[in-house]
């Protein structure tokens, strides 16, 4: 078990896990158009944090909690059509406020809101990396088991439900999963950058996939990339980790938009 | 919520009993009342708004109505051809990816469907490159392979020229003799409704008449929604349509 002594190697194996989650669930929030989405659930689950000092629980469970509320509450809102752009914007921008207020009262001492905003990947312990490798399993679980569904709901609504294929139901399952990955990606690539993460490598993919099951595929090779040498890079010349793995998506996505140009002039 | 009478149960698909829907305090369908039979052509025709739409989805089960009942006849499964559909430009979906998303058991009858619709040539084709009449046949398709009851269509010769939407309505014939089930169809256009079918709705809010196609085109309702023009209209469609089969002996009008 020494393997797993180095944060260095910890980091990875996080990055890898997180890459594996992201990937599908960040296909199925660009084709659903759902990025706003996955920006609100990632900025409220600040609360979580100022929620663990009020109730004095373990911080990994108040987030986990905050996030699964706040994605059910999102997806019945959406459901009935009250979840706008602006409406989210509000939503995202007040719940990461009063967060970030309600810790700096709450903590006592001044708490590293830092670490949590851009990823802190030195605080990944053992247990963490068991908690990480089990939501993306779930994820990957779920999301696997309703693909075919999700890939319909999202296509049309009323395709869908003439088939008794209820989008409800399948856009709980997907929030759910989006709520475990926010969860678990915020020591890697912080709260700013989740939804980042979530959208840059499946746009990236999308030049190069013919069907989604490839995009998928391909979006998860380039997470693991961004992932594991944003990691690297941010040991290498200590800068922080969230904010050098997105540089490298987003230096995956000129270089495909340049691809894609010269394609089609 | 009572079954239709016992005598006919067997082929009553859907019954729909004074349903009434509204939407953004405006009332879109109206205390209607239709019944569905097993393997009959029915054709709803009506101005734009006039709730054509909404009553399908509320037959399908799409929406609910705000008051009225709807009874469906257990495990009816239904074939669906919505009017439009945007596929998100991030999707990269073939036709063939499009199609296996439907369930079908039966791989035989899969393969019968494709070719019957003309979609073939099509299978590898991206599906945000097809044309307008393109994807209607991969939708009728793709409606077509779970062997429907009940095949909905709304409007679905909307991008088709006159000889495409003559065989179309030729293809649909043969899909109900074939199959048995019942078409339900939504038409825009007063001329194309087809002749063949056994039941024209004519719909504004609330159904002002409904018979046969000859039946609906003599009636006063009907003329008054859509001018006197109309009734001609119908008469010369019919006309064109007696060439495309010998075993229709119906009578030439004078125009």
């Amino acid at each position: 078990m020494s393997f797993f002594d180095d944060f260095i190697i910890r980091a990875f194996i996080a990055g890898l896990a997180v890459a594996c989650a992201s990937a599908p669930l960040g296909c199925l929030v660009t084709w659903r158009r759902m990025a706003y989405f996955g920006d609100a659930i990632a900025h409220a689950s600040l609360l979580g944090i100022a929620l663990s000092f009020l109730l004095d629980i373990n911080m990994s469970i108040a987030i986990l909690a905050i996030t699964c509320v706040i994605a059910i509450c999102l997806a019945d809102m959406g459901a009935r059509g009250f979840a706008s752009d602006t409406l989210l914007g509000v939503f995202a921008h007040s719940g990461l406020a009063i967060g970030i207020v309600a810790s700096s009262f709450l903590s006592g001492r001044q708490v590293d809101l830092m670490s949590y905003l851009l990823g802190d990947i030195l605080a990944i312990g053992l247990s963490d990396l068991l908690v990480i490798w089990g939501g993306v399993a779930a994820i990957l679980a779920l999301i696997i088991w309703r693909w075919n569904r999700l890939l319909l709901v999202t296509i049309s609504h009323d395709l869908a439900k003439a088939e008794s294929v209820h989008p409800q139901f399948e856009n709980r399952i997907f929030m759910i999963s989006l709520a475990i990955l926010v969860a678990i990606s915020i020591k890697i690539v912080g709260i700013l950058l989740i939804a980042a993460l979530l959208i840059i490598p499946p746009v990236t993919a999308r030049t190069f996939a013919h069907s989604p099951e490839f995009m998928a595929l391909l979006a998860g090779g380039i997470s693991v990339f961004c992932l594991i040498s944003g990691i690297y890079f941010s040991i290498q010349f200590d800068t922080p980790t969230g904010a050098s793995i997105i540089c490298l998506a987003s230096l995956c996505f000129l270089i495909s938009s340049t691809f894609r140009l010269t394609r089609h002039p | 919520m009572n079954a239709p009478i016992a005598s006919r149960q067997g082929t009553v698909l859907v019954d729909v009993k004074q349903v009434s829907l509204s939407a953004n305090s405006r009332r879109i369908i109206d205390d209607i009342n239709v019944e569905i039979t097993k393997g009959e052509i029915v054709t709803i025709v009506g101005p734009n708004g006039a709730g054509k739409s909404t009553l399908l989805k509320s037959i399908i089960g799409i929406v609910q109505p705000d008051s009225g009942q709807i009874w469906r006849k257990q495990k009816l499964t239904i074939g669906y051809v919505p009017q439009k559909l945007h596929i998100d430009q991030h999707l990269p979906l073939s036709v063939q990816r499009f199609l296996n998303l439907a369930s079908c058991d039966d791989a035989n009858w899969a393969q019968t469907s494709i070719d019957n619709c003309g979609v073939t040539s099509l299978l590898d084709r991206q599906v945000s490159t097809l044309s307008g009449g393109e994807f209607q046949r991969v939708l009728l398709c793709r409606a077509l392979f779970n062997k429907p009851d009940m095949l909905i269509m709304d409007e679905p010769t909307q991008g088709l020229d006159h000889l495409g939407t003559i065989s179309f309505y030729q293809q649909v014939i043969t899909l109900r003799d074939q199959l048995g089930c019942a078409i339900v169809m939504v038409s825009h256009e007063l001329h194309v409704v087809m002749s063949e079918s056994d039941r024209v709705i004519c719909l504004n809010g609330h159904i002002c008449c409904q018979g046969t196609p000859q039946q609906v085109a003599n009636n006063p309702e009907y003329l008054a929604m859509f001018g006197q023009e109309a009734a001609g209209m119908m008469a010369i469609y019919r006309h064109e349509h007696d060439h495309h089969h010998e075993h229709h002996s119906g009578d030439h009008h004078e125009h």
